[in-house]
Formats: C-alpha cells, structure tokens, sequence
C-alpha cells in the first residue's frame, strides 16, 4: 500500500511537471551539468560556485560538476564558450566588469555580446578597507588626508582595470581627490600588503571584511543599503558618494543554447537564488545577492557598460 | 606542554586515521603523474569534503596535498620530469642517480627527506604561527622582486659549465614569461593574435614539455635501456638510506627551515623552496662539484624543502586567511563553504578545528614513510623493468593528459610539445632547461614586484628608499651577490691554484 501511495505520488509529480514545463525540457537536466570557472581554483568565482553545488543538486536531483579554465584574466574560457554545445549541459561563469573592459581594450577573443548570459546571481561590493590599527577611523579622514597629500594616499587593489580599480577612479572623482592605485595579482596579494603596511587602504570587497574579521576596518561599501553582515559600516550613498559598484558574477551559455533553454536554465538559477540558506551563506561570505534574470539581462548590461566604459576610459585603461 | 594537545587523541579516531592514509596514498600517486599538480587533487576532491565534520575535512585535503608534493619525486627521479613544480631541483640529482642504477636509493631518500620536511612545516605551524605570519606581512612588492632576481642569479650557480648558454636560457625563458594577458597591469603582449597565446605559457605543461618530452625523444632514439636493471631486488635500501640521511641531517634541518620560511609567502610557493634549499646545500656542502652529478644531499634539500612548504603555508592560511601557496587557497576556500572562518580568532574560538587539523597533519606526514616507501618501491620496479616499447606510449600519454588538465585546454599540449622540442635541441648544443624554466617561472614575479614598488616608491617620493632601505630586501641583495659571484670566485682560486701547481713544476 505504501509503495502504491508513494509511486502516484511520483506520478502525479510527473505528470504535474509535463503539464506544465516546455515541451522542449521535460527532462533538463538528466544528467551531471559541467559549471566551468574561467579562474583557477580558490578564488572567489570558485567558491560562490561551490556553494551554488550541493543547493542544485537538492533542487534538480543532478550533480553540478565545477571545472576551470582558468588563463588571461577569465579571457581563455570566454574565448571559447561558444565553441561548446548549447544543449544545456555546459554553463560558465561571467564576471563583471571583465567581460565588458576586456573586450574594448584588446582583442580578447571574445566580444561581450558573445556571451550568452542568463543570469547575474550575486555581486561582492567594493569596500575600502584600512587595517585596525590605521589613523583613518572615518571615510572622511582618509578624504582629508588625500586632499592634503595628492597622490600620496596608496591603495592595493586586485588587477587593472577591475572592479577595484573602476571604483577608485569613480570615487577619485566624486570625492574630488587624487589617490594612487597598485594593481596587485588577486585579492590576497592586496590584503596582504595591507595587512603588511605596505599600502594606506586597499579598494577591496565586503569580503575582504569577512575574511580578515577584526584585523582590517570598513570604511565604506558601495552597496545600495548596508551590508547585513556589517550593520556599523555606512555606505558612500549615505556619505554622500553615489557609488554602487562591485564583482559581478553570473553564469552564461554557449550562444546555440535555444531560446527556452536559456530560460529555464535562468529560472534554475534563480531558485537557487531564492533558498534562504543559499543566500544565508553568501552574505556570510560578505558577499550581497542579486537577481537579474535573462529577460532583464540586455537592460542591465547595457546600463552597466555605459558606467565602466565612462570610468574605464577616464583612468586610461581604454582609449 | 605542546598547545591543543588535548586534540591530539580526536585527531586518532579511526575515520580521520583512515583519511589521512588515504589521503597521503592518493596523493602521493596523483603527484607522481607529471601535469596533475597538487592543486588539482585537492580541488577535485573539495565536493567530497562537504558531507564531512570541518576536521576531518581538512585532514584529508592536507593529507593530499602533502602526499602529492612528495609523489612529485618519483617522476623527476624516474623520469628526469618534475611530476609538480616543486620537485623541479629533485631532477638535478635524482635523475643522475637512477640513471646509475640508484633510483631506489634515490626514492626512499627522497621519502626520508619529505617526512622530516613535513613534520618541521607543521611543528613550525604548531608552535609558532602567529609569529612567522608577521614574516608573511614583512615581505612587500620589493622584497618579492629581489627574491625573484635571486631566484635568477641561481642560473649562475646551476650553469657551471657554460654561463653564458645559462644566462641565454634565463633570457628566453622571462621572455616566455611576458607572453599573455600581463597580470597586474592587464595587457595583452606577445600573443601574435592567437587565443591560444591569451592565457601566457602555463608553467606545468612547460615543465612536462622542458623535461619530459627530450628524455622521450632520447629513449626512441637510442638503443640503451631506459634505467639500469639491477639482477637482485634491494629491497628499501632503508639502511642506507637512514645512514645517509643521518650524515645529512644539518642539510636536512637548513633545508626544511628554508621551505618553511618560503612557504610563508603567499606567491612563492614549493618551487622557489626547492631550488633555493638546493643552492643553499651546494654553498654549504664540501663537495659542490658533485652537486648535479648524483649527489644524494640534492634530492634530501629540494625534498625536505618542498614539504616544508605545507605546513609553512598553513600558516598565514590561518592566521591571516590569506592562502600561503594555490593549494592553501583551494583549501580556504572549502573551509569558507563549511562556514568556518579562518583568521586570527581562529585558533581561540575554532581550536578543536585547527590542532585536530594540524596533528592529522602530523600524522599524514608519518604515514608518508610507510606508504611512500612502499609506492616508491613499485614506481620503480615498475619503471625500471617495463620494456621500453611500453614505457614510452605510456609516458607519453601521460603527458598529454598532464598538459590538458591543468586548465582543460588543447593548446596547452601544443605548446608542451613545441617547448619539448625546442627543449631537446637546447639540449643537443648544450643549453641546459632549467635556467628557462626558472626565467619563466620568476620572470612574472619579478615583473609584479617592480611595477608595484616602483608605483609605491613613485607616489610617496621616495623611489631610492624602497629599492634600497628596506632590510629585507638588503639581505636578498647580499644573498644574490654572494650567489652570482660564487661560481666565478671558485673559478678564480681554482685558477690560481693551477697557475702556482705549473709554477712549482716549473721550477
């Protein structure tokens, strides 16, 4: 009797599900989907990927397998995705400002609109962090001292033409100061020389607080409303600087993947993105969620573009 | 009284016990296979570490990754290819002594060698973390870029027989290194165009190409045997080798406090230990003409250096949450997606955690001698008695996928087969590979730490300063003269010897 109860309720969850998914996808996924990471392993695209795998599997029953290809900043694996087969098997991860600056300075092999994203599923904010020992307590001290010292204020940051280095231009600008930018290789190369004296502030992420916990201090985060995990650190809006800015990460499809695919496959996405825990875990990481889907995908690129190509181009990063 | 000893007995149940074997097996054969890096096993191993308790977790990643920087060996001693980066040095002299039919000896000193390695990086880990991470923050972008040109100026030292042909290998192989997407300042150089080019020459399959693929090309085209078959089996060679390993035990201690230190800084990692215990071993030795040539006390630094680098890297790891060396960093991670956070509190609020991890980590290190020996016995037999129309196929598959694997990609195999070849004719009129690899290897590091101090040095003003007034970097710079000079100051008193030697006979 309790298998007849349980085998029409397999039943009944079947035929629900064929009534109403697309014809196309009744069975997507029926097998392990390859989750390929243009980075190497251990940085920050792998480990929000990590997290991603155990809530996918729990909701769609099949594995998510996490590869790399990692090479030129990300421009290895995106040179290629469209070489893969768009049935829904493959998805990559895309990072934001990287797909959209890389593209306008050189041939990278890949121009952004050959990417095929289906979802923006999180960002870590950019934050300006000092040690816990620095004289800067405020936003507003570090702005004075720059204002007396052009130039001399020196911040870490990770990379050229990144997320970091975008938000200090921009923040340069709006605070009306001259500051120095070291690109460093990665986010611990930056942290390290921090933590090592060897710069004033570093333009991290909200993560670099959750990471380092009290051996680092927040000064600001370019965020829309504080970040739960840091109810004291106020935001450059509530100072007065309209900054929102970050990493932006999603996850994009190889071009041939049809139309209902894409989709569903963002509707995947977003499921997980909506699980309490998932996003539980994130912002422990100090990351902040997001939620853009593939029908709002062209609007938001769009806007996105137009903010990085002006900062990009004022740091003469682009010509 | 030793901190967390009271971890001691959780870190003995029988499932960690079994990881940690586990784990230093399928580590130790992992890092064997040239092109499958430590980095890779641990990362391929993460998804299972989700189900289990953050301790054991972390036992079995360390248990890994210290069995794979050991299996490293037995390719550069068998096959004259570093099977990990790390064992790079190990070919120097391990690969001269299986040629001469002491391959065995060779492994199990090799194995010696990593255990007493290992078990310093973790005492060090154990005991003395906070401190040894202020050392992690004292070096900055200028004592990373002497660090690298003395790295550069060991050219010198491992290209005695021409310095030139070195300094030309050195040359060509920072050349390689500017190829790609620049790290720091984003450019795009070198590339011709192609996107195979975009992702710079990946340094493993580099080293497969260097290493491996001439000593493939040799083995076809000659009639020898690869490695001499000794009639009797020798067993271990375990007394020999302890002898040996007793008469080098000052290397062995030297050797090991090196890899630590260097497994401190995050960047340096495994490589750059080996190859400056292995410099450090030959200034100090009475013997240095023999370094290169067979010299066991070779195999015992670069060994005991590399395995050193674990528990050293551990160390800002978790004091500072700043990953030591890439495997580290695949490991923080994993901890972050269990919720623990790594850090100065670390040690306070999540103890149970650390010191059962840090005495799996012992207990990893003294499995290695049993498992690594007994490995090691079968690598060898086996490569030593497979006829060569095997070995060769196989060998060479192995570096195929090797090459692949390090980023899925197919390009990375026709580069490894272009540098193989390039290699070999090198090779043929005398050049040596290693002075490319270590070009190609530090070429990036020393480009990073230049433009940064120097943009450091230019926005405070004081340029001069930061090349020139920082401790730190002074005793680099001291080290590198010392080591650049060497080899002609032994030329120069060996010279004037000589000319006294004919003076007298001609009296």
């Amino acid at each position: 009797m309790k298998t007849f109860v349980s085998f029409a309720g397999t039943a009944l969850a079947a035929l629900s599900l064929t009534l109403t998914a697309p014809a196309v996808a009744q069975s997507y996924p029926d097998k392990p989907v390859n989750y390929i990471i243009p980075f190497g392993p251990g940085g920050e695209s792998d480990i929000t990927a990590r997290h991603q795998q155990p809530f996918f599997q729990k909701k769609f029953t099949e594995e998510l397998v996490v590869e790399y290809k990692p090479g030129g900043g990300g421009a290895v694996g995106w040179s290629q995705l469209n070489d893969y087969k768009g049935d829904g098997y493959t998805w990559m991860g895309v990072n934001l400002p990287h797909i959209i600056i890389k593209p306008l300075q050189k041939d990278v092999g890949f121009k952004t609109e050959d990417l095929t994203t289906v979802y923006m599923f999180h960002y870590t904010p950019d934050a300006i962090v000092v040690p816990a020992d620095s004289d800067f307590k405020t936003l507003q001290d570090l702005i004075d001292h720059a204002k007396e010292n052009p130039g001399k204020v020196v911040f870490s940051g990770s990379g050229k033409g990144t997320a970091n280095h975008i938000a200090q231009i921009r923040f340069d600008k709006l605070a009306g100061v001259k500051t120095t930018y070291v690109p460093f290789k990665g986010t611990g190369a930056a942290v390290t020389a921090l933590l090592g004296k060897q710069v004033t502030a570093e333009w991290g992420y909200t993560s670099v607080g959750a990471k380092q916990g009290d051996q680092v201090r927040m000064l600001a985060v370019a965020m829309d409303a504080r970040h739960p995990m840091f109810p004291d650190v106020p935001t450059f809006k509530e100072l007065g600087f309209d900054l929102v800015s970050g990493a932006y990460r999603g996850i994009a499809v190889p071009k041939s993947t049809p139309e209902e695919l894409r989709k569903q496959i963002s509707d995947m996405i977003g499921k997980i993105n909506a699980d309490p825990e998932f996003r539980k875990r994130l912002e422990n990481d100090g990351m902040a969620m997001l939620d853009v889907p593939y029908e709002d995908m062209d609007a938001f690129l769009k806007e996105m573009t137009e903010t990085y190509t002006a900062a990009a181009k004022e740091a003469g990063v682009l010509n | 009284m030793l901190p967390g000893i009271d971890y001691f007995t959780a870190a003995l149940t029988p499932l960690n016990i079994m990881l940690a074997l586990g784990g230093v097996v399928a580590g130790t054969i992992v890092g064997s296979l040239p092109g499958l890096t430590a980095t890779m096993a641990v990362a391929v191993l993460v998804p299972l570490t989700f189900a289990m308790e953050p301790a054991s977790a972390l036992i079995l990643m360390g248990a890994i990754y210290t069995g794979a920087i050991y299996g490293g060996a037995y390719a550069a001693i068998l096959l004259n290819t570093p099977g990990t980066p790390s064992a790079i040095a190990t070919t120097f002299d391990g690969y001269p002594m299986a040629k001469r039919g002491d391959g065995d000896l060779a492994v199990t000193l090799a194995c010696l060698a990593s255990v007493v390695g290992g078990l310093v990086g973790a005492l060090a880990l154990l005991l003395l973390a906070p401190p040894l991470a202020e050392v992690a923050l004292a070096f900055g972008p200028m004592e990373y870029f002497w660090l690298a040109i003395f790295g550069l100026s060991l050219i010198a030292a491992l290209s005695e027989q021409s310095l030139l042909k070195g300094l030309i290998g050195g040359c060509f192989g920072l050349l390689l290194s500017t190829i790609g997407v620049a790290d720091i300042s984003a450019d795009v150089r070198f590339t011709f165009g192609s996107k195979t080019l975009l992702g710079g020459i990946e340094v493993v399959s580099a080293l497969i190409g260097l290493y491996c693929v001439p000593v493939l090309i040799e083995l076809v085209a000659t009639a020898d045997r690869h490695l001499k078959v000794e009639a009797s089996s020798r067993g271990f060679r375990l007394r020999e080798g302890f002898a040996i390993s007793w008469r080098g035990k000052i290397n062995l201690i030297r050797s090991s406090v090196i890899g630590t230190l260097v497994g401190i800084l995050p960047g340096a990692g495994g490589s750059i230990a080996g190859l400056v215990a292995y410099s450090e071993a030959r200034r100090a030795a009475r013997n240095p003409q023999d370094f290169g040539k067979g010299e066991p006390a070779g195999i015992q630094a670069t060994e005991s250096a590399n395995n050193a680098t674990v528990g050293g890297g551990f160390i800002p790891t978790m004091v500072l949450g700043i990953p030591g060396t890439p495997p580290d960093a695949v490991i923080l991670g994993a901890l972050m997606v269990q919720g623990v956070r790594t850090g100065p509190n670390l040690f306070g609020q999540e103890g149970s955690i650390v010191y059962t991890f840090i005495y799996g980590l012992f207990l990893a290190t003294l499995l290695m001698l049993p498992a690594g020996l007994v490995i090691g016995r079968y690598a060898y037999r086996s490569i030593v008695t497979v006829p060569k129309a095997l070995l060769v196929p196989t060998v060479a598959f192995m570096t195929i996928i090797g090459a692949y694997s390090i980023r899925n990609n197919t390009s990375d195999v026709v580069v490894m087969i272009m540098l193989g070849v390039i290699g070999w004719v090198l090779g043929r009129i005398g050049f040596a590979v290693s002075p490319i690899v270590l070009g190609l290897i530090l070429g990036s590091i020393a480009e990073q730490g230049f433009v940064q101090a120097w943009t450091i040095g230019s926005a405070t003003g004081d340029l001069a300063g930061m090349f020139f007034g920082r401790p730190i970097s002074l005793g680099i710079v001291a080290l590198t003269l010392l080591s650049l000079f060497y080899p002609l100051m032994r030329e120069f008193y060996a010279r004037r010897r000589k000319v006294k030697e004919e003076n007298s006979y001609g009296e």
